[in-house]
Parts: C-alpha cells; sequence; structure tokens
C-alpha cells in the first residue's frame, strides 16, 4: 500500500543536546537525499543499506542549516514498519525547526497529532493490548491541537483566514452555479476578474506565511513579562532584545489586546515578550505600574523579568511586587550600574530568592551574563516551550502554503486560458487547506453558497 | 379475501423513470420480474419539465446507457430539441440537454417494457411488503392479490401518501391527478422503515395558441445534434426540431405575488414538505431574491402534437386566480390561457441512510429502493438509481457480486454515494460540483468508465463490449503517437501557426505539445500532421481530450489513488461503535445510525471528524486482530 511520507520533531522541544527530526514513509528515503550532503558530497542514502548513520550535513538548496546525524531505517525494520529516516541534529530549537521545514517543503507533511504511533498500530508494530493508549494519545492530541489551532490563533489573522476563504467559496459558487445553469448565469471572461481576487487573496496569504516564520501566527514562544518602575529601563532592555541580539523580532499592534508583544530569541530560545511598557503609553493618567496590573502579567507569565532601578531606593511598590512574583520564574535586573547605587544587590537579596543580574542595559554590561540564566533555567528545565503549539505553526504553515500553491495553479490556468470550470478544481483545494486551519471542512458549504447567492432553477 | 398469485423473482412497485430502468434490468438480466403501477398509462410518465438531460444530469444519462439502461435509448428515438450545454467551457462540464416529446417518451418506454422478455406489467396499487424472517417473501396489491417474489423494488415516486396543492385547493392525488398511493407508507412503518415529507412543484401548462411569441425570444437546438446513447448512430439523430422561448418576469408579476404570499400554501404554514432550493417557486425566488427586478422564463413545448406549453422558471403553488394573473403580466403571455395549473406536491419519502451503498434496506433483506422514494429528484437521476437497484436485486438473487460505483468512477457513484451517507434536508440534485472527480467523470467517457462493468454484470453484449475494448486501443495507441510526432519549425509549420494566431516555433517540438496550446487542437492540427490516419470521432474526441488535460487528469488520477485507500478498507457489519471508548459520542451516534460500509464512506458522514477516523482505525485493526486470532 502506498503511504504518503510523515515528518516531525520527535524529541519535542525541550533543549536536549539532541534533538531528533523523525520521517516516515514511501519517500522519506528520497527527501532525505534530496537535503542531505556527505562531507565528500558523494555519498546517496538512497543506496546505503538499513540500519545505518551517516555523518554530513542538511542543506536547504546552498544553503547549509546543521551537521548532522541521519538514521536510515528501511521498511519493515522500523518503528511505522515504513521507510524512516532520523535526522539528529544539534537541538536548538530554531535548528529543529529549519529541518522540518526543509523536509516538508521537498515532499513530507507534517504528522497528524499521534500519527507516528497510529501507523506503528495499524502496520502491527504495537502490541495489540496498546490499542487503547494509542487512541489515547490520538484523543488528547488532537484535542489539544484543535483547542491550540483555533484559540492560539490572533483574531485578526483568524478573520484574516476566514476573508480569504470566504473570497474562495464566491468564486468558485459562482463558476458552479453558471455551469450547473448556463442559460441563468453566464461565467465567460471570469478568469480577469478571479485574477485581481486572487492576487489579493495571495497577497494576504504571503504575509500570513510570513507570520508563521516570525512564529507570530500562534503565539509560540516563552511567554515572558517585563516588569519595573517607570524609567527603570524597561523600554531599553526590550530594544536591546529585539534590536541587537534578536533574529526574529516582530510587532503586533494587537487588535484585539491593548499591549505590545514582541516575540525574541535569546540564545535561539524563543521569548514572547510582553511589553508593558506600551500599556504604560496608552494610559497616561497612570504613570507607574500598578500592583494590580503587576499582579495580572505576573499570574499569566512564564517568565518575569523585574528591572530594579539601581540609582533610585526601593519603595514600597517593589516590595509589594516582589512578593507577588515570589513562586514565579523571574530574573531580576539591577540596572544602571554605571550611576551611582542607591539600591545594591545585597539590599534585593534580602527580599527574594530569585537570581540577580547586575547590568547596565544603557552600556551593554552585564546582558551576556542575563542570557546565561536564561539558558541555565531553559536547560535544567525550569522554562519549556510549548511544543504542540509550535507543530501546530508548522502545520498551519504547510497548510498555507498549500493554499498559495492551489491558487497559483488557479493563476496558471488563467494565463493558459483555460475553461472556467478548471479554475474550481484548485480553488477548491486552496478553500480546503484553509478549513484545516480553523478546523473547517468543506461540507456542504459550496452547495449553500451557490444556493444562497444565485437564484437557479427551472 | 386475498388470494395468491404465480410467483416471481423480482416486483418492482411503480414504473416511472425508475421503475422502469429497474424492471428492464432484472428482466434483461434472466430474472422473472413484474412491474406494478397505479396506471399503466402514466409509465415512463414526465410530470414536470419537459426534458432529459441539463448539466450533470446528462452525465447521468450517459452513464445509465454505458451501463445497459434504457433512458438514453428512449430520448434518443423522441427528442424534438436538442443542446449541448456548456460548449465553451471544459470538457468535463459540457453536458447534454433535450427536450422531449412527452407524450412519445412515455408510449416507447411502454412498448419497451411491454415487449420486454421475462417482464409483466400490471396495473395495482401495492398496499403491503410481505417479509419472512427479515427477508422479503411478496408483495399485495390493493385487490388482494398477493405475489410471492424474492426481492422487491420500491420506486414509488411522489405517489406515497401524495396529496397537491393549488392555494386552498388541496387534492389527495398524485401527479397530473393520477391517484395517490396511500397504503403503501403504513406496511413501510410496520416493517421499521423512517419515513419523511418532502415537496416539490411545477408550473403552468399554457395553450400555444394564446401565446404571442413575438415578444420573446426564439432558443434553438444545435445544429449537429449529439445522441445520448452510444449505440445510437449520429446521423440518425440529425432531424427537424422545435424551438423553445425565453422571456422574463417584471416588477408587476412580482407585485402580484407579494400581495397574495398570504394565500399561497407555503407561506401560510399549510405545507410540511421541505422543497428543493434549485427549483424554487417563483413565490420563493421573489421573496429570496428581492434585490432581482426580473426572472426569465422558459416557455418549452409538451411534445409536437398537443399545444400545451411548459412555463420553466414559474412553478408555483399560488391559487389559480392568482396565477392567472401572474401568467399574464409575463410578455407574450398576456392572454395566456392555462390548460394544467401550477401546483405543490407532497409525499412521502424515506431518509436514504437506511440503504447500503447497494441500495437495498439494511433492515430489511431483498428490499431495494430507487428515485425520488430515496429523497432525491429529477428523472435522470431517478432512473439512474432505478438500474442500480435493478442490477444489484439482479446480482442478489444470481448469487453474483453486487455493484457499488465508486465516486471515482461514475456520477452514479457520487449520487448514491451522497444520498445513503448525508443526511438530505431537501431533494437531492445532481450537480457537477458533487463530483470531486469530474474531469475523469466526463459525459464523454461514460462508455470507457462503465461499460465494461455493464458487461461484467450481463447487460451490455459481447459485441458492444468488443467494440469498446477496440475503441479504447485505438485511443491509446494514438495519444502514444502524437508524443512521438516532431513537428519543426518549417515554413510551413510557421506559417501554418501563425494563420492559427499561435506563437512559431524555435525548436521542435511534439505534436502533443502543439495540441495542448488552447488555440489550437488534434483536429486544427491535421494538416500539420502527415502520418495521420482516419479514426471514428468518438476516438479523436477522447485524444485530444487527453492530450489537451493531461496534467490536470494526472493529478485527480492521483487524488483518486489516495481516496481509494480509504474505500477499501471494509468495516466489519458485526461492528458495535458503542464498544469503541475513545470514540466521541457524536460520532459513535452517527455511525450508529448510517453504518458505513468502508472507512472512506464513515469519513464522508457530517459530524465524523479525522480523529473519529483514526480512532476508528485504530479500533478495526484491533478488531481484526483479535477475530483472526480466533479464526487460528
Amino acid at each position: 500500500m502506498i503511504s504518503d511520507t510523515i515528518a516531525a520533531i520527535s524529541t519535542g522541544m525541550t533543549p536536549s543536546g539532541i534533538g531528533k527530526v523523525r520521517l516516515s514513509g514511501d519517500s522519506a528515503i528520497e527527501i532525505a537525499d534530496q537535503i542531505y550532503r556527505s562531507p565528500k558530497g558523494k555519498k546517496s542514502l538512497k543506496n546505503v543499506p538499513s540500519h545505518t548513520i551517516h555523518y554530513g550535513y542538511i542543506y536547504d538548496g546552498s544553503q547549509m542549516i546543521d551537521e548532522v546525524l541521519v538514521l536510515i531505517m528501511k521498511a519493515p525494520n522500523s518503528y511505522t514498519t515504513e521507510d524512516v529516516v532520523e535526522i539528529d541534529c544539534h537541538g536548538g530549537v530554531v535548528v529543529m525547526r529549519k529541518i522540518l521545514e526543509t523536509v516538508i517543503k521537498y515532499g513530507a507533511r507534517p504528522a497528524e497529532p499521534g500519527e507516528f504511533t497510529k501507523r506503528a498500530f495499524l502496520n502491527g508494530r504495537i502490541d495489540l493490548s496498546q490499542a487503547e493508549a494509542v487512541i489515547d494519545i490520538i484523543n488528547s492530541r488532537n484535542e489539544y491541537a484543535l483547542k491550540s489551532s483555533v484559540q492560539q490563533l490572533q483574531g485578526n489573522l483568524l478573520n484574516q483566514i476566514k476573508e480569504v476563504r470566504k473570497s474562495i467559496i464566491g468564486s468558485i459558487a459562482f463558476i458552479e452555479a453558471a455551469l450547473d445553469d448556463p442559460e441563468h448565469i453566464n461565467a465567460d471572461d471570469y478568469g480577469m476578474t478571479l485574477k485581481k481576487q486572487i492576487d489579493e487573496n495571495m497577497g494576504i496569504l504571503e504575509k500570513l506565511l510570513r507570520s508563521c516564520d516570525d512564529g507570530r501566527l500562534l503565539k509560540e514562544g516563552i511567554k515572558t513579562v517585563i516588569l519595573g518602575k517607570p524609567n527603570a529601563g524597561k523600554s531599553s532592555l526590550l530594544n536591546y532584545l529585539s534590536g541587537e541580539e534578536r533574529a526574529i523580532v516582530t510587532d503586533i499592534a494587537g487588535t484585539t489586546r491593548d499591549v505590545l508583544e514582541e516575540t525574541v530569541q535569546v540564545d535561539g530560545i524563543l521569548l514572547n515578550v510582553i511589553d508593558t511598557a506600551g500599556i504604560r503609553d496608552t494610559d497616561d493618567t497612570v504613570e507607574k505600574i500598578g500592583v494590580e496590573k503587576a499582579k495580572k502579567y505576573a499570574s499569566e507569565a512564564d517568565l518575569i523579568i523585574y528591572i530594579v532601578d539601581g540609582s533610585t531606593s526601593m519603595d514600597e511598590n517593589d516590595l509589594e511586587i516582589l512578593k507577588l512574583i515570589r513562586n514565579k520564574k523571574t530574573i531580576i535586573l539591577l540596572n544602571k550600574i554605571d550611576l551611582d547605587l542607591k539600591t545594591t544587590k545585597a539590599a534585593i537579596e534580602k527580599e527574594t530568592e530569585h537570581p540577580i543580574v547586575e547590568v547596565s542595559v544603557k552600556d551593554r554590561k552585564g546582558l551576556e551574563q542575563f542570557s546565561e540564566n536564561i539558558r541555565q533555567m531553559f536547560f535544567e528545565g525550569k522554562l519549556t516551550f510549548n511544543d504542540q503549539i509550535y507543530i501546530t505553526n508548522v502545520r498551519h504553515k504547510a497548510a498555507i502554503q498549500e493554499a498559495a500553491d492551489s491558487l497559483k495553479m488557479v493563476l496558471q490556468s488563467i494565463a493558459d486560458d483555460m475553461p472556467e470550470d478548471f479554475f474550481s478544481i484548485d480553488l477548491m483545494n486552496a478553500y480546503e487547506a484553509l478549513g484545516k486551519i480553523i478546523g473547517e471542512s468543506v461540507g456542504e458549504d459550496l452547495i449553500n453558497t451557490i444556493f444562497s447567492d444565485f437564484c437557479m432553477g427551472k | 379475501m386475498s388470494y395468491t398469485y404465480e410467483n416471481y423473482d423480482i416486483a418492482v412497485i411503480g414504473a416511472g423513470h425508475a421503475g422502469c430502468e429497474a424492471a428492464l434490468a432484472c428482466a434483461r438480466l434472466g430474472l422473472k420480474t413484474i412491474v406494478f403501477t397505479v396506471n399503466v398509462e402514466s409509465i415512463a410518465l414526465m410530470p414536470c419539465n419537459p426534458n432529459i438531460g441539463g448539466s450533470s444530469k446528462g452525465h447521468l444519462v450517459r452513464e445509465i446507457d454505458a451501463l445497459g439502461g434504457q433512458m438514453g435509448k428512449t430520448i434518443d428515438q423522441t427528442f424534438i430539441q436538442s443542446k449541448m450545454l456548456n460548449k465553451s467551457k471544459g470538457p468535463a462540464v459540457h453536458s447534454l440537454r433535450a427536450q422531449a416529446d412527452k407524450h412519445d417518451y412515455t408510449e416507447f418506454m411502454r412498448r419497451t417494457l411491454e415487449n420486454q422478455e421475462n417482464l409483466t406489467v400490471k396495473q395495482a396499487e401495492i398496499v403491503d411488503i410481505l417479509t419472512e424472517d427479515g427477508h422479503v417473501s411478496g408483495v399485495v396489491t390493493h385487490t388482494g392479490g398477493i405475489y410471492p417474489c424474492k426481492a422487491a423494488i420500491l420506486a414509488t415516486g411522489v405517489y406515497l401518501k401524495a396529496r397537491c396543492l393549488c392555494g386552498e385547493s388541496i387534492t389527495y392525488t398524485g401527479p397530473n391527478g393520477l391517484q395517490a398511493a396511500t397504503h403503501l407508507s403504513d406496511s413501510l412503518k410496520r416493517l421499521g422503515i423512517e419515513l419523511v415529507r418532502f415537496k416539490t412543484g411545477t408550473p403552468a401548462r399554457i395553450d400555444k395558441r394564446s401565446i404571442d411569441f413575438s415578444k420573446m425570444e426564439e432558443q434553438f437546438g444545435d445544429e449537429t445534434v449529439v445522441p445520448f446513447s452510444f449505440t445510437t448512430n449520429p446521423e440518425d439523430v440529425q432531424k427537424d426540431q422545435v424551438s423553445c422561448w425565453l422571456t422574463y418576469t417584471n416588477e408587476k408579476t412580482h407585485e402580484i405575488i407579494r400581495s397574495n404570499l398570504d394565500r399561497s400554501p407555503i407561506y401560510a404554514g399549510v405545507i410540511e414538505g421541505v422543497g428543493p432550493r434549485y427549483c424554487p417557486s417563483i413565490e420563493d425566488k421573489v421573496v429570496k431574491f428581492a434585490d432581482k427586478n426580473r426572472h426569465q422564463v422558459f416557455i418549452e413545448p409538451e411534445g409536437n402534437y398537443t399545444n400545451e406549453m411548459y412555463i420553466g422558471g414559474m412553478s408555483s403553488s399560488l391559487p389559480e386566480d392568482v396565477q392567472y394573473r401572474m401568467y399574464r403580466t409575463v410578455p407574450g403571455l398576456e392572454n395566456a390561457r392555462i390548460v394544467r395549473n401550477a401546483y405543490a406536491i407532497e409525499y412521502d419519502c424515506i431518509p436514504a441512510t437506511q440503504l447500503k451503498s447497494t441500495l437495498e434496506f439494511k433492515k430489511v433483506e431483498g428490499l431495494f429502493s430507487g428515485g425520488q422514494f430515496n429523497g432525491s429528484s429529477g428523472y435522470e437521476e431517478a432512473a439512474a438509481q432505478g438500474l442500480m437497484a435493478g442490477i444489484n436485486a439482479s446480482m442478489k438473487l444470481l448469487g453474483k457480486e453486487q455493484i457499488v460505483l465508486k465516486r471515482s468512477e461514475a456520477y452514479i457513484g457520487v449520487l448514491i454515494d451522497d444520498l445513503v451517507t448525508k443526511e438530505t434536508h431537501e431533494p437531492y440534485r445532481m450537480m457537477t460540483s458533487r463530483a470531486e472527480y469530474r474531469l475523469l467523470l466526463r459525459q464523454d467517457n461514460a462508455d470507457m468508465r462503465l461499460t465494461p462493468i455493464g458487461h461484467q454484470v450481463g447487460l451490455i453484449s459481447d459485441e458492444r463490449y468488443e467494440a469498446l475494448l477496440e475503441k479504447k486501443a485505438m485511443i491509446e495507441k494514438e495519444i502514444e503517437r502524437v508524443k512521438h510526432v516532431m513537428i519543426g519549425g518549417s515554413k510551413e509549420v510557421q506559417e501554418f501557426l501563425e494563420a492559427h494566431k499561435s506563437t512559431p516555433l524555435k525548436t521542435a517540438v511534439s505534436l502533443a505539445e502543439l495540441i495542448r496550446r488552447p488555440e489550437l487542437s488534434y483536429e486544427i492540427l491535421e494538416p500539420l500532421d502527415k502520418e495521420r490516419e482516419p479514426l471514428p470521432e468518438g476516438v479523436i474526441e477522447q485524444v485530444n481530450i487527453h492530450v489537451k488535460y493531461e496534467g490536470y487528469i494526472t493529478r485527480q488520477l492521483r487524488q483518486v489513488e489516495q481516496f481509494k485507500k480509504m474505500e477499501v478498507k471494509l468495516i466489519p457489519e458485526a461492528l458495535d461503535y458503542n464498544d469503541i471508548s475513545g470514540l466521541r459520542i457524536e460520532a459513535q451516534q452517527k455511525l450508529s445510525a448510517v453504518r458505513p460500509h468502508s472507512v472512506g464512506q464513515a469519513s464522508r458522514i457530517s459530524g465524523v471528524t479525522p480523529a473519529d477516523i483514526s480512532v476508528l482505525l485504530i479500533y478495526m485493526e484491533q478488531f481484526n486482530r483479535s477475530h483472526r486470532k480466533e479464526t487460528v
């Protein structure tokens, strides 16, 4: 039986030393071979024996991504009993992600939740007694994926996808209504109108694709809040994080939120920073962060960065906030060590057990230590990624890409002067692909749109 | 007093479009068959529109013909105008539609039934289905006659507890004032069959002599007529055709309708049945599309020897006096004399999810059904189901494999799969957009797709089958050839291309590549193709389509491969969905209600998610493995 090739990161997004990207299916070896290069550049994975390990590099075209070990396991002697390839890379989140996206680009598709296990079971690899456990895995992961899929989508992004879908189904309905009832509705020369619509939709999809790359489509980083009094240096820190060390930086002027969020990267670790400075900007009357707001953010955050202005004395607010964040993962930055210190590290230490780093954000002093602290917390497992969100993001990207590719095919058909009925084939594919993101299947959508938009009939 | 008549293999109840195909198929397959009709005059009656075919329906007729059915042959003999719709579009949506002489059509079909070996025509209303141990054992007529049989096919159309409405006037009759069938519904309920109520409607018929055609646009048939049946010689269908006429409603019409809506049984709430959205009554059009200031009206002849004209687009259940006023606002109909009023009709039918894909009831062995009774609409949809019900009832009695056409194989497959899988809330009509793989399911290749199946079943003669194989071989050979014929950029070629507004060649290309250009075709390129041998037209058509649309066709074929994987995974009949603990309750309920035969069918049930399908697959594997162990 033919099976398509699925791919996933199988080590989870914990920053263990090694990350594994796993492929399973008929083209697993062929896909790996296209992106793998041996040190001498001569080896082809297609010809190597089963259960062998190959040292080399992963390339996306001419761009080298990582130094890797590739494990080849041929059917039927693998976990899924299909051809399986495991790519062991250096475990950086960014690297794993890049490799996964590359194998998808070369023909694999993101695995459905629990799909490796499902295949292993269906192919007889997992004992009968495990069936219920397998079902549980599938159910729980699907439930999660479904929830995160829609909930994590930013409100305006969700709306954009819905708008594009609506426009697409409208076009299909017009074409189909005309084909069904040519004496009532005329679709001649519809190509030009359609082209304009598709161009617009393509623009939106391309923007969405970039959002996926930024980790912006779903907020996949560690939820981080910077707290501190005005002028403590919150904005400078954020600028520093997003300006100089940034690999991924975006700011969403949230239409559904009143805060600015930025996704930044510290040593390959994604931080999703809520910029409380932004709150102050939108609310002039409150010139300092109230305890109430600190409370709210502190309760939601995975990581708190609390900035203390060393050039001023600690006051009651500082003490109250320190109490509030007692049980949260926190790094305290004692800022402005370039000035005369009115608050010392020792003074803060009396109030808290959180690590304290002395820095001068302005002079870029002590910030390596800060990064090191974050790295440590992450590697010790104190901070974790939500890998399900991340995986959902990859799945979304593949779906948007699929939709964009289908729309390109429609443009091609229009350019080739194909009859109108050919357009709706690829339009439907695009509609379906986008539906996967928001968890909607096609069902009777088309028929319903036809009948509600067009007056048909004998 | 009841008495027992002679035994039959199969009893067909109803002789409309479904019943005719069912009865003919059974008899032609050698089974002793009897077909019951409330009135012999109403065999193959066309109580609504006077045409056969149309978008996607034309495909169905072609498929019926390719399988060895009758509809295509009959319309080829009795049409009075013919058109290929969507000719400017791709080959997948070309659709034949022919205006029928209604009388001739009915007459021809009746003679075909009457002269069919193994077939008895009997005028009687069936009031009861007899069963033994859950298996059909006979049928009973209203006069008490018992006809023992091994299988029965229900093709009752719109006759069960039929009720016709025209304004305040309600009559308990079938279409055209024919007697309704009032007893069978109760018998079916006793067998545990669930019934629902649907409605449909038809416009008025108007005396031709009262119509001023000078105010209308004339609609002609095609200059060259293409026959429906693959067995009809195209030369035999080139004949004089009659015209149809186009006119429009206007604001005056709409005003009359709006101000009388309270007298419409639908808007007054008298009608309980659910009507179809695709052929709305003129009241519905005016209400739902209030911004449209006119609607098209097609005036179509009912036959060569009648003055009745069908008023397409203006079906209605408004009272007679309103109808008169309404029709007379339409240009050309100012003096219209109505021969038959428009009316709506309500009837009992079934949610077809009670059927297997073979059209046999899951609850009653040997009981099959087809046509409008299954919740569909349209003559062609009915005929297609009747044919399949006839074939499968016969296969069952002959102990042969029953036929389920796949969605990737035929529109008939799509039609039946939709009916038995999805909850239908209105009479179901075929549409090309319902077919996922329509590029493969063209009306031009219905014979290639289905005639081998018709032959396997026994409805297609060896002779016809061999002719098909020969055609297939010629097509394949010619496609291969055009891929290898190279055309160079000689002066003759460049001039030829220029003359056809096609870009000149830079390097030599294959003939196939030139055929793919939108402005060129296999036929046009004949002068450049020096070694071409004359081929039949049907072959040329296939070569052209295959070469021109090869990329799209290949893509759809790949999708079909994916699709088939889940279709071949059959669900064990003994499976109890309530045992599958991981399945959501909604999925358990839906699956238990439909009892799909394959995982593919399960995935098409609304409310069943991909995760449910994964769970089902795991459970089936578990089920199969433990059963395998037991048998070892």
